[in-house]
């Protein structure tokens, strides 16, 4: 049984490897949020390093419900993220130069365990934030928790939020997507071959 | 019997037939003027945009407002030479100085005409100019902030009326006085030797091609005459421009009848660019006068105001070939030139003709000395030798002549009460219009410059009468729109304005509107009072001076507990509006202030001097309605006898009873 990735899978995962470096220049999510007094939108830029968009704004609106004030160093994720795109990168590109199945299989198993945990991440800070409110803010509202779509829309009082992956985001899912498609399509010739 | 019953029948259904057909005869009410679908022409759905911004004069409100087209709907008063408690203008520390004259500060004038910016005599949407009208002044509004970012004094004159218009690159704006006045050493006359001493001066006022900042390049003397309007050419005429005079009898007493004694009165003709030449190669003489240039920094949130004693004057007698005269029916208003720069129209307020002059022709008998004598040593141009023609029985009283952009030219009548159309190049009426009533300026958007945009004309009305509902005596003033896209004018729109609407102009949103400056940035705040956050908030005593470097964001002042403040003290409130965000204005209010209120705009630093009369804590809060807890935006200053030993304290938030946190009572927060 051949181990080995043909040439067109191995470009494949290449170039999706090193679509990732995308990460390091775009935005890779973003939430946004509409008012009646915003209907133009607030919008908030997620990086692998930082934040950007209206953050001092949202942070003023936030202090009515107790919300903490987000800043950048507050969230250690941003020092270390960039080192694990990298890391990703570097490792993808082993993957295309040794061309080596399992070791695709192995790239798209941390691949998903990457993704969920990085999902994970958002949702904690997300119900931190949400829940862990101020108890002397001036507004509030039995029962309700602030917490920001995981993936969506959700209605916050007076605001409608939307959270969706930004530009880079979406290069990122594109290039895992692609990556496990390599995989299948390998799967299935590999497949073929032994029903031959 | 019976007979001489009918007869009687008859005689009365006669006289009351008769009674019917004569009130038949009275004018027919204003209703019929409007067609049908007026309403859906100047209608702009709500949260839909103007297709103008329409900026007209205020008059003797002495500001500027800013209305759109062509709904008619007010956006903005921008103040200019009035001062407006509501906003702080010229009571607050930084905005005072802007109205800051040689004759001391001077709280109101008189705005009448409106000049914006042009790049080849076209609108560039950069700045607009306005005229102070009694005390001499011209001030310049950024157009990205819709601010007043300068104001320069004129110098030599005495009503500021012929100004501020503008040539086709905006390298000057002009400003003809309308009174002359006795000039120069012998200012102390009598006023009847009005003949001898008293001269008239039109200025140059330079406009710096990038900041806009003004500056006098030169002025020249005139005869003793009254200036009312004027025209920068354009293209073949750029070189040159127009005031219109009054008053060339030289009358000091009872105007209304000696200065209407002459046939004619004049246009004056001034070649600017041989006038700058001559300014260059020092024709010109420099005069000890005082007047002040005040300018508002952007980044400063400040204005200085500088007196200046020097202006560069320069005599036609010294300088030939710069200056002449060409006559004019009876006391001249508007003198317009027409979009090709070609055609001169003036407007005698008492003629009974709209003459026309034609810049080839005043080249042609200036060439070959065509002259019908002298006007107190200035070459006086023969009418006939200029003249391209004159329109014949236009109406009564013309005052003003704007144009669009297929060769008709709609001139405004105030006392038949009307607009009238007529071809530039046949002279004939084609159409016209009554206007509610008498009008005065009118306004075609982009009408001055060499490309009018059309669309409608715009009357500025001098009498309201029966047109609103009525609000005592004092009536509102009044616009109405006419759209001018067919062959004839359809009255669509009536629209109250402040007052009183001189001139006005019109230009298009899309020049303007993308440029609009939506907040000022915090780190751009060179404000040395600023406190750029919550933690720089802080008091400090300079003697019996106390700063308050204040902040303000939703919904709190740091600080707003204030104690320590002495009977004698001045107290500047310097707040700063931490807001970066659109259309979050705040504003400060202390009891008994005896001057003003401040608006801040987001990012913005504005100063309030208080002085309290008496000991007692007064409350402070913010008067624009900026959030849900606007109403809790309030604070305490607490003023104590001259002599108390009460110490300076300030803070948010912590300052509560000793009893339930005796650890944070009074945040040791002094200097």
């Amino acid at each position: 049984m051949n181990n080995k990735l043909s040439v067109t899978s191995r470009i494949l995962v290449a170039f999706a490897s090193g679509a990732l470096i995308a990460a390091f220049f775009l935005p890779v999510w973003r939430i946004d949020l509409f008012a009646p007094q915003y209907p133009e939108g607030l919008m908030m830029n997620i990086w692998i390093n930082g934040l950007s968009g209206d953050v001092e704004i949202i942070n003023g609106l936030n202090h009515y419900i107790g919300m903490k004030h987000i800043s950048v160093d507050m969230f250690p994720e941003f020092k270390f993220l960039p080192y694990v795109v990298g890391f990703f990168m570097l490792l993808g590109m082993l993957v295309a130069v040794t061309g080596n199945r399992k070791f695709l299989l192995f790239y798209l198993i941390l691949t998903a365990i990457g993704g969920a945990l990085a999902m994970y991440d958002f949702y904690q800070w997300g119900y931190d934030y949400g829940h862990n409110l101020d108890p002397s803010a001036a507004i509030q509202v039995p029962g309700l928790s602030y917490q920001p779509p995981l993936f969506g829309h959700k209605r916050l009082l007076n605001f409608d939020a939307y959270s969706f992956p930004d530009v880079g985001g979406w290069v990122v899912i594109g290039a895992a997507a692609l990556a496990f498609g390599v995989w299948f399509a390998e799967w299935y010739r590999q497949r073929k071959k032994i029903t031959k | 019997m019976k007979h001489s019953f009918s007869k009687s029948l008859l005689a009365i259904s006669l006289l009351v037939a008769g009674f019917v057909w004569l009130q038949g005869c009275k004018p027919k009410g204003t209703q019929s003027a409007v067609s049908g679908d007026a309403a859906a022409k100047a209608y702009v759905a709500p949260g839909k945009y103007d297709e103008f911004y329409n900026f007209v004069s205020g008059g003797f409100s002495g500001q500027m407002s800013v209305y759109g087209l062509p709904s008619g709907r007010l956006f903005r008063v921008i103040p200019v030479f009035s001062v407006d408690p509501e906003k702080g203008w010229g009571y607050s520390e930084e905005t005072k100085p802007m109205l800051n004259t040689s004759h001391g500060f001077v709280p109101w004038d008189d705005l009448h005409h409106i000049a914006l910016s042009v790049t080849k005599s076209e609108h560039d949407g950069r700045w607009a100019f306005g005229n102070a009208n009694n005390t001499p002044r011209i001030a310049r509004i950024d157009l990205k902030t819709f601010r007043t970012a300068e104001i320069i004094e004129i110098p030599n004159s005495a009503g500021n009326h012929s100004s501020p218009f503008i040539t086709e690159n905006s390298e000057y704006v002009v400003a003809g006085t309308r009174f002359s006045v006795p000039i120069g050493d012998k200012l102390d006359v009598p006023i009847n030797t009005y003949k001898e001493n008293f001269k008239g001066t039109v200025s140059f006022i330079g406009v710096d091609k990038t900041s806009g900042e003004m500056n006098i390049a030169f002025q020249i003397l005139t005869p003793g005459i009254n200036f009312d309007l004027a025209r920068a050419g354009k293209g073949k005429s750029a070189g040159w421009f127009f005031f219109s005079c009054y008053n060339s009898e030289k009358a000091n007493t009872l105007l209304e009848v000696n200065a209407s004694q002459k046939d004619k009165d004049f246009i004056m003709a001034v070649n600017w660019k041989k006038a700058e030449e001559y300014a260059k190669a020092g024709k010109g003489v420099k005069k000890q006068v005082r007047y002040a240039h005040n300018k508002y920094d952007e980044k400063t949130h400040s204005a200085t105001s500088t007196i200046v004693n020097e202006v560069l004057v320069l005599d036609p007698k010294d300088c030939p070939d710069m200056v002449y005269f060409m006559p004019c029916p009876k006391s001249p208003h508007g003198c317009d030139t027409d979009p090709t720069g070609e055609y001169i129209v003036g407007s005698g307020k008492l003629a009974a003709v709209i003459p026309v002059f034609s810049f080839t022709k005043i080249q042609d008998a200036i060439a070959k000395k065509n002259y019908d004598g002298e006007y107190d040593g200035i070459p006086v141009l023969k009418y006939e030798a200029v003249l391209h023609g004159e329109v014949s029985k236009p109406g009564l009283g013309p005052l003003h002549t704007e144009f669009d952009a297929n060769g008709n030219a709609y001139t405004s009548f105030f006392v038949s009460s009307e607009i009238v159309k007529w071809s530039i190049k046949d002279l004939k009426v084609l159409d016209r219009v009554p206007t509610y009533y008498s009008i005065g300026h009118l306004c075609v958007p982009g009408g001055p410059t060499s490309k009018p945009h059309g669309k409608y004309v715009i009357a500025y009305n001098k009498i309201t009468k029966d047109r609103y509902l009525p609000t005592g005596p004092e009536l509102t003033q009044s616009a109405q729109l006419y759209d001018i896209s067919g062959d004839k004018m359809k009255l669509i729109l009536d629209f109250p304005t402040i007052g009183e609407p001189h001139y006005a102009e019109a230009i298009p949103a899309s020049l303007i509107m993308p440029k609009s400056q939506k907040i000022y940035k915090l780190e751009e705040n060179k404000n040395p009072y600023a406190a750029l956050g919550d933690n720089n908030a802080k008091v400090e005593r300079k003697g019996n001076e106390v700063h308050v470097y204040m902040t303000s964001i939703r919904s709190h002042f740091t600080p707003d507990n204030i104690e320590g403040v002495k009977l004698g003290d001045v107290v500047y409130f310097h707040v700063t509006n931490l807001e970066q965000d659109w259309d979050v204005p705040h504003g400060f209010a202390v009891k008994g202030a005896n001057n003003a209120e401040l608006l801040i705009m987001p990012g913005e630093t504005q100063t309030l001097a208080w002085k309290p009369e008496k000991a007692g804590v007064y409350p402070m809060y913010c008067t624009d309605f900026c959030s849900a807890l606007h109403q809790e935006m309030q604070g305490y200053i607490r003023v104590s006898p001259a002599g108390s030993n009460v110490p300076l304290t300030f803070s948010t938030g912590t300052n509560v009873p000793a009893a339930t946190t005796p650890a944070a009572a009074e945040k040791p927060a002094t200097k």
